[in-house]
This record gives C-alpha cells, structure tokens and sequence, in this order.
C-alpha cells in the first residue's frame, strides 16, 4: 500500500460559464492533517463536493489508496472510506445522539439489536478518540460543539479513513475550536487522514503538516505547514502581499453618541435573547462587542436599528430616544444620523436580485436627491453609484450587473459605500468581513478605522475575535444575551475566550 | 458557485428558452393528436390559419389577448412584490359590476368617449375593492393571500348569481345578464387599425380596450421600473428582510399592491362587457383570470413579455376553436389540454431545459474565451 491516501489529478469542474475548478490535481497523504485554503469563491467546496459525490467532475481522476475510484453519490464516497463534516450540521434536532449517527446506518428494519450494536461502538470511538458526548442527550439541547462531534462521531461510525471537515471552526468558541484541534490530533495518531478547509490562516499554522492553497478555481501552491509562513500563505491566497495587521492611533473618545440602558429584547418564541444590556458609545471610538455566534449580538444590532423590537430600555442617539419599544422606524433613524451595515448582507443589506446602483440606494430610497416627485431619478442613482464604484474600488465596475454576481468583498464594499458615504454620526457594523477575501479585508478595516479618526461613533460585532482585538478601543463581551465584561483591546486571546465562553463571569459570581 | 444554473445572455433567457419550451409544449401536444387518431400537421394548420389566417380571425385573437394582458398585469404586479394572487378571476368579475352600473346608469345620454373613462374608473374601483380585503386580511391578520383569493373567487362567483338573477335582472326576462346597453355603451371597434395592414375585421369584437391594455402594459412598467412606489415594493418581494432593513412598510406596500393588482383584473370586465356583449351575462370572465397566471409566468412578469404572451394566449383560444369546429374528433377538452401543457412547459417546467441550454452556452463560451483573455492581457 503506498502512503497517499487521496489523489486527484487534472480535475475540472465547470457551472455554466463559470468555471469553478481548473485543472486540480492534489495529493494527500496517509496519517496527515492537509489544509485547503483559499478566499471565498475560490473553489474549495466545490472540489471537496466532487470528492464527496455531491458533483461530477467535468473531467479528472479521483484514486483512493492508489485505485482509481468514480465517486457518484455521497453514499459511495461512504464506501471509499470518505467521510464530512459539513460548515452547516447535517442532524436531526430532536434525535439523540445515538439516533443521528445509526440514521441511514441502520442495518436492519428493527432497530434493537442495532441499537445496542451502535451503543457498544460508540463507546469504543468515545474511548478511542476522546469523543465524549452523552449518547441518550437530545441534539438539540447539546452546544455546538458537541453537535460538531456528533458529526465527526458520525463519519467515523462509517468507518471513515478520510475526515473532510468544511470550515468547521467558524460556529466554535476558542476553547472548543481547541478542543476539536485537539481530537483532530488524536485521529491523526490512529492514522486517520483528514482535510480541514478554512480560510482562517492561523488555524491552519497551528494544527496542519501539509496545506495547499487555492485561487480562482487553480491550486496555486501546496507546502508543508513547517517551511511557510502566515505572510507567505496570504500572498498566495490573494496572489499579492497583504497587510494583516491594521495600523491605527490613539482614539480619542468624545462625547456620547449613542447611550444603551437596560436594553431586553425577546425573539419570537419569547425567549429573552438580550438581557437588560447597557453600554455607552463615544464620538471618535470604536466599540468592539466579541462574543459566539447567537449570544445576543444580532438582536442587539437589530433592535438598536429599529429593525427589531424591544420589550424594554432606552436607547439615545446624540441625546434623543429612540423608539425602540415602539415604533422605531429604520429610515427615520437614517436621517437622524445613524447607520447600519447589517449582519446578513444577502438577506438585509442587499438585495441580491437589483442592479448595483438599485442596491446603492436602499432605506435612502426617498431622499430627494434620488427623485423627481414619485418617479426615481435613474441619471442621479447611476451618477451616484458610479461615484461609490470609484471611491470603494468596487469591482467589476457596472452598476448595472445584478448584485448577485459580485462576490462577497464587493458586495460588503457596496453596503459599506452606501452606509458610510452618508457621513453618518453613529455606524453600527455587524460582521463587516464575513465571506469576504483579505483583499477586501484590509480595504474594509481601513475604511472603519478612518471612520473613528472623524469622530464617528463606531459600534463593531464580530465573531472573528481577532478582528475584534485589532479593531476595537474597547471590547464589550456578550454571552446569553449579558454583557459579562469590558476589557481592553490589549486583552489576551484567553482571557476573552473564557469570558466568551460564560466561564469568567461564573467563577466571578462564586467569588 | 452555488448557483448551478449558467447565467445566459439576455437573448437567451428570454427569447430562446420560453420558445424552446413552446415547441415542446407544441410537440407533446401534436402527440396528443397523433393518439386521437388526427393529423397533428392538419391541426396545426387550423391553429395557425384560425388565429391570423384572416383579418376576422386576428381580429379575435387579438380580442381575447386584450383580456389576458389586463390579468396577466394583475398577476406580474402581485408577484413582484411578492404576492401570488390568484384573484384575478374574482376581481375581474366584481370588475364587473363597476361597469355594468356606469353603462346602466349613463349609457342612454352621454357618448362612448364619456362612458368609457367612467367605466374605467368604476371597473378598476370595484377590482381593486375586491382584493383589499384579502390584502388587509394578509397585512394585518397574516392570512395567507392564495388561500383567501381563492376563496374571494368563491364569493364573487356566489355574488355575481344573485346579483344577475336578483338585482340587475330587467324585470320579465329569463337570462341571467343586465339588460342591452344603448350607443353609450358599447366601444368602438379598431377595424381602421386592422385596415391600415390591409385587413378586414368582419364581426370580431376586437375594440378600442386594447389600446388601453397596451396604455397599462407601458404604466406598469413605468410603476414597477421607474417609480419609489416600485422600489420599494420589488425590494419588498425580494426581500422581506431587508425591506425592513430599508425602512420600508409591508403593510402599506401589500394593501397598495393588491389594490392595484385587483384594479387592473377589474378593467378586464370593459373588453367582454362593453366591447363584445354589451351586457353583462353571468360568468363573463371565462377563467381568464387563470389564464393570466400563465400570460405572467411566461411572459417574466414584465409587461413586454406579457403583450406577446397573452397574444399566444388569444392564438390558442382562438385557433383552438377553429380546430375543434374544422376537426370534429378534437373536442373544446382537448384545446384545454394543449393550453394545459403549453402552461406546464412555459411555467411549471419552465427550468427543464435550461441546464442544457446553459452547458451549450458554457461550451460555447469556453472554446471562444480564451482569444478573449489573450486580448485583454
């Protein structure tokens, strides 16, 4: 048997005219953790889709331990040894644990004997890898990074030899991305081979020995982890150098711009999702909220913007109140100074079916420099996205393309353009760089950042806790909807995480 | 790359693929034939030559295109906004009423070019009525618009019958319908705009509504294109979410389009009513309503795809006639099945053949590409 475990040689796939994979070949070996990056769009899922039979390549060979294999369907990718962990889990929530890994594994009409089959080997994997997780607990009552080891605990009940696991640090606490790094090792010690896609470089510094790195549909490079740098994978992802640390002055914080007090917002099941939340934001500071995914930020961003409603609090711009229990109206709070560059840019801040220049206008559709009486003034919206294209370098520059055909860093710029060219007092931004290639990052952080040297008020939520250190004056850290901390943006990355994780505040509450 | 359709050229999107998928339709149907016993080529001819072989015939066809565009409006503009009103039937027939009341009251003493406008106004006002309910009832209650336009289909049909044996009945007649309207009341045919190609428009009703669907088709897209209103609203039908990002009322946005949606069923009602029967009979709609559902699908929901859609529509009721009189095998039933399926492949299938379509583009485009990137290198 020969130590390559996958090999793939010349494949090519295309969608339409788009042509999302050229000519790839790719070699990983036995027993290693091989990194995949590359910018969004730049095919690593569409590769690692034809590896797991969700695609046909177009053309190319796939071979597993040397024998060249056709993958049709998921199913026979199962057979070959192949198993994945998808960006978005693939679980029924309201299995058990121990449900969710036989689905589809069953072996037999009656469950019983299978039942207790796969309780034994369960424990074994559990054993075997340090997968601990309650077989009998509902899925949807575990964290998500339990759910994530149900899914690995899944492919290996396969008897996967290969782990393809798709960004899968993008929901994680630190704590629990560590946790995984640490079971991938323990698998790579028994000799499974896995693939880590992401696009985050330092993950791939820290637990990789091989990474290759893709670009526009090409794999332009492959390294051993030990002989590259973070510099040099960065080059290779976006074919230029990049800047990676922002370079940014003293703030200097002035008057209050917008004042948050005891801020209750419920969704709509009624479950509390901002928890009497209080905070001040000054003039010429950026205020960083950190914290996971579904903490409460969303709704927090939501409700200050009049999207959403409050069940209680107050909330002052430049002094004033703003409705937020009532009835806040989104465009009214535009023309009072505040604006917002939504979380969801595909579903809130754009809409992806208009044209650039219809995107360029959306919630200051009724300013009148945009109209002559009812109809729409189309010279002035295409002289005004025109303007935007060249400020924000906005690529490809026709307002006339259909958003949808922008990619994720020129669609952030179009949202961007249009939220900050309005010179805003107050500018909430929700995950300005997600899905979005470091080119644009950089652009996009410098832009943040001027934003502060004019004195704006510039409240920041983010899930890239990196992002957050280097941007913010001050970090706020939300956890079940609380504001559990304040720290400086000299906090170490260990001290946030466990404060992220709802661990400080705990151990604070003890004392 | 998670959009596994190609996106093809303007030409191709709208030109090539609903053709594509109308010769199939065409096809199928002439298979239909073949099992009948009939000669689909004899059937075809009778279609073609029934619908424009005669100035009389166009005539026709286009009388009943007339009908199809003003639904088919009514559908598009629901739909960008994201509404699927299934409606127009309904308001098309209360429509009705607003016209036959005009007629009725004005028809003996004022001229056709005074009633007309005033009949506009009612048929609109009495359309746009009938779907302001179910547009509130969605905007304030969230009852969802298909299930309550449907059944507002039920209660103007029920409407309709004790009206038209009740209340607009004249007195000692036997036929559900309004009395005959006087010169006041009927529009002027368009026989000098077939005589300018040389055609004879012999008894078609084909009158003077159809220029003012072709005046609605050219509004609607200025509303839906060029207008705040029209922003807002197709920001609204793309997405919800970041319509209230923008700001914007949903509330207000479906009450306003629905009401206009229902304004321009009910201005169907002038075509048959004061175009070709001078009355108003029970059950003058027709299904047209229905038949606009598919004029929009096909026609893209934009008023250009819509005038030559409903007109493959007028084609079809048409030329369906002729064959079913030239061919006496094939029944009324079986031209409801070759619409049937020109409505299955023009709207239902209508992505069927498009990743084919998109591969021979991408085929196309690969092996011209590179001399493009050469040049612009």
């Amino acid at each position: 048997m020969s130590d390559i475990a996958i090999e793939l040689r010349g494949i090519d796939k295309s969608f339409g005219l788009v042509h999302a994979n050229k000519n790839i070949d790719l070699t990983v070996r036995k027993g290693t953790i091989h990194g995949i990056i590359g910018e969004n769009g730049a095919g690593k899922s569409t590769l690692m889709s034809i590896l797991y039979g969700f695609y046909q390549a177009d053309r190319g060979d796939i071979l597993i331990d040397g024998k060249k294999v056709t993958i049709k369907d998921p199913n026979a990718a199962i057979a070959s040894g192949i198993g994945m962990v998808h960006q978005h889990f693939m679980l029924v929530e309201n299995f058990t644990v121990l449900e969710n890994v036989m689905l589809g594994a069953e072996g037999s009409q009656v469950l019983n004997a299978s039942i207790s089959r796969a309780r034994l080997e369960l424990k074994r994997l559990e054993h075997e890898y340090a997968l601990e997780v309650n077989p009998d607990a509902l899925i949807e009552e575990l964290p998500v990074g339990l759910q994530q080891r149900v899914e690995i605990l899944k492919a290996l009940y396969r008897k996967a030899d290969i782990l393809i696991l798709d960004e899968p640090t993008g929901v994680l606490t630190p704590p629990e991305a560590d946790h995984l790094f640490r079971i991938l090792g323990q698998l790579k010690e028994q000799g499974k081979t896995v693939i880590f896609i992401t696009h985050k470089l330092r993950e791939i510094m820290a637990i990789t020995d091989e990474v290759s790195v893709m670009r526009r549909g090409e794999m332009v490079a492959t390294r051993k982890t030990k002989e590259t740098s973070v510099e040099e994978l960065a080059e290779l992802m976006v074919g230029r150098r990049v800047l990676l640390r922002v370079d940014k002055g003293e703030a200097h914080p002035g008057e209050v711009k917008l004042a948050v007090e005891g801020l209750t917002v419920r969704d709509s099941r009624g479950v509390t999702m901002v928890d009497n939340v209080s905070f001040n934001l000054r003039a010429g500071e950026i205020v960083g909220i950190a914290g996971v995914a579904g903490n409460g930020q969303s709704e927090l961003l939501e409700a200050i913007s009049g999207i959403r409603k409050a069940v209680s609090g107050k909330v002052l711009l430049g002094g004033a109140a703003i409705d937020v229990t009532g009835h806040a109206d989104p465009a009214e709070l535009r023309e009072r100074g505040l604006a917002h560059v939504p979380e969801d840019r595909h579903h809130v801040g754009l809409v992806l079916k208009f044209e650039e220049s219809e995107n360029g206008i959306l919630g200051y559709h009724r300013d009148k420099r945009y109209l002559n009486g009812a109809f729409l003034d189309m010279k002035a919206i295409k002289a005004d996205a025109e303007e935007k294209i060249r400020k924000y370098d906005i690529r490809p520059p026709n307002p006339r393309l259909k958003t949808a055909n922008f990619s994720g860093g020129n669609q952030q710029k179009i949202v961007l353009a249009r939220e900050m060219e309005r010179n805003p007092e107050v500018l909430i931004i929700g995950q300005p760089t997600r899905g979005v290639d470091v080119g644009a990052i950089e652009f996009i952080h410098k832009r943040i950042i001027e934003m502060r040297d004019q004195g704006k008020a510039v409240l920041l939520v983010s899930v890239e806790l990196d992002e957050i250190r280097a941007l913010s004056d001050r970090i706020l850290v939300m956890f079940a909807g609380r504001i559990v901390g304040e720290r400086e943006p000299d906090a170490t990355e260990g001290e946030l995480g466990l404060l992220m994780a709802g661990i400080e505040e705990n151990r604070e509450a003890a004392e | 790359m998670s959009n596994p359709y190609a996106k093809l050229p303007a030409w191709a999107e709208y030109g090539l693929i609903p053709l594509v998928n109308l010769v199939v339709a065409f096809l199928v149907a002439g298979l239909v034939v073949l099992l009948v016993g009939e000669n689909p080529l004899e059937a075809a001819y009778h279609m073609v030559n029934g619908a424009f072989g005669r100035g009389e015939y166009i005539g026709f066809t286009l009388y009943y295109a007339t009908t199809f565009i003003f639904t088919g409006l009514s559908v598009a503009v629901a739909f960008h906004a994201g509404l699927f009103n299934i409606g127009s039937e309904g308001q098309a027939y209360i429509g009705g009423i607003g016209v036959a009341l005009v007629c009725l009251w004005f028809d003996a003493t004022m001229p056709w070019f005074i009633v007309f406008p005033l009949a506009i106004v009612g048929s609109a006002l009495f359309g746009a009525l009938w779907a302001f309910l179910p547009g509130w009832l969605q905007a304030k209650r969230g009852s969802h618009i298909v299930i309550t336009t449907i059944m507002f289909n039920f209660i103007a049909s029920s409407l309709m019958v004790y009206l038209l044996t009740r209340v607009l009945k004249p007195l000692g007649s036997m036929a559900p319908q309004t009395r005959t309207f006087e010169a006041g009341g009927q529009l002027p045919k368009l026989d000098w705009l077939l005589s300018i190609f040389g055609l004879d428009i012999g008894n078609a009703p084909f009158n003077v509504s159809f220029l003012l669907a072709l005046l609605a088709a050219f509004a609607v897209w200025a509303l839906i294109w060029r207008t705040r209103f029209g922003y807002e609203m197709r920001t609204m039908g793309h997405s919800p979410s970041a319509g209230r990002y923008a700001g914007i009322s949903e509330t207000r946005i479906i009450i306003i389009v629905m009401m206009i949606s229902g304004g321009l069923a009910g201005m169907m009602a002038l075509n048959p009513i004061m175009g070709e029967q001078f009355r108003m009979q029970l059950d003058f709609v027709q299904g047209a309503g229905f038949v606009g559902i598919a004029v929009a699908l096909m026609g893209r929901s934009h008023p250009a795809g819509i005038i030559p859609a409903a007109i493959l529509f007028g084609m079809l009721y048409q030329g369906g006639a002729e064959i079913a009189f030239e061919m006496p095998s094939i029944s009324r039933d079986m031209i409801v099945i070759i619409q049937g399926l020109v409505i299955l492949f023009a709207g239902a299938l209508e992505n069927m053949f498009r990743p084919a379509i998109g591969r021979a583009f991408a085929g196309l485009g690969r092996r011209s590409a590179p001399a493009v990137q050469t040049g612009g290198a």
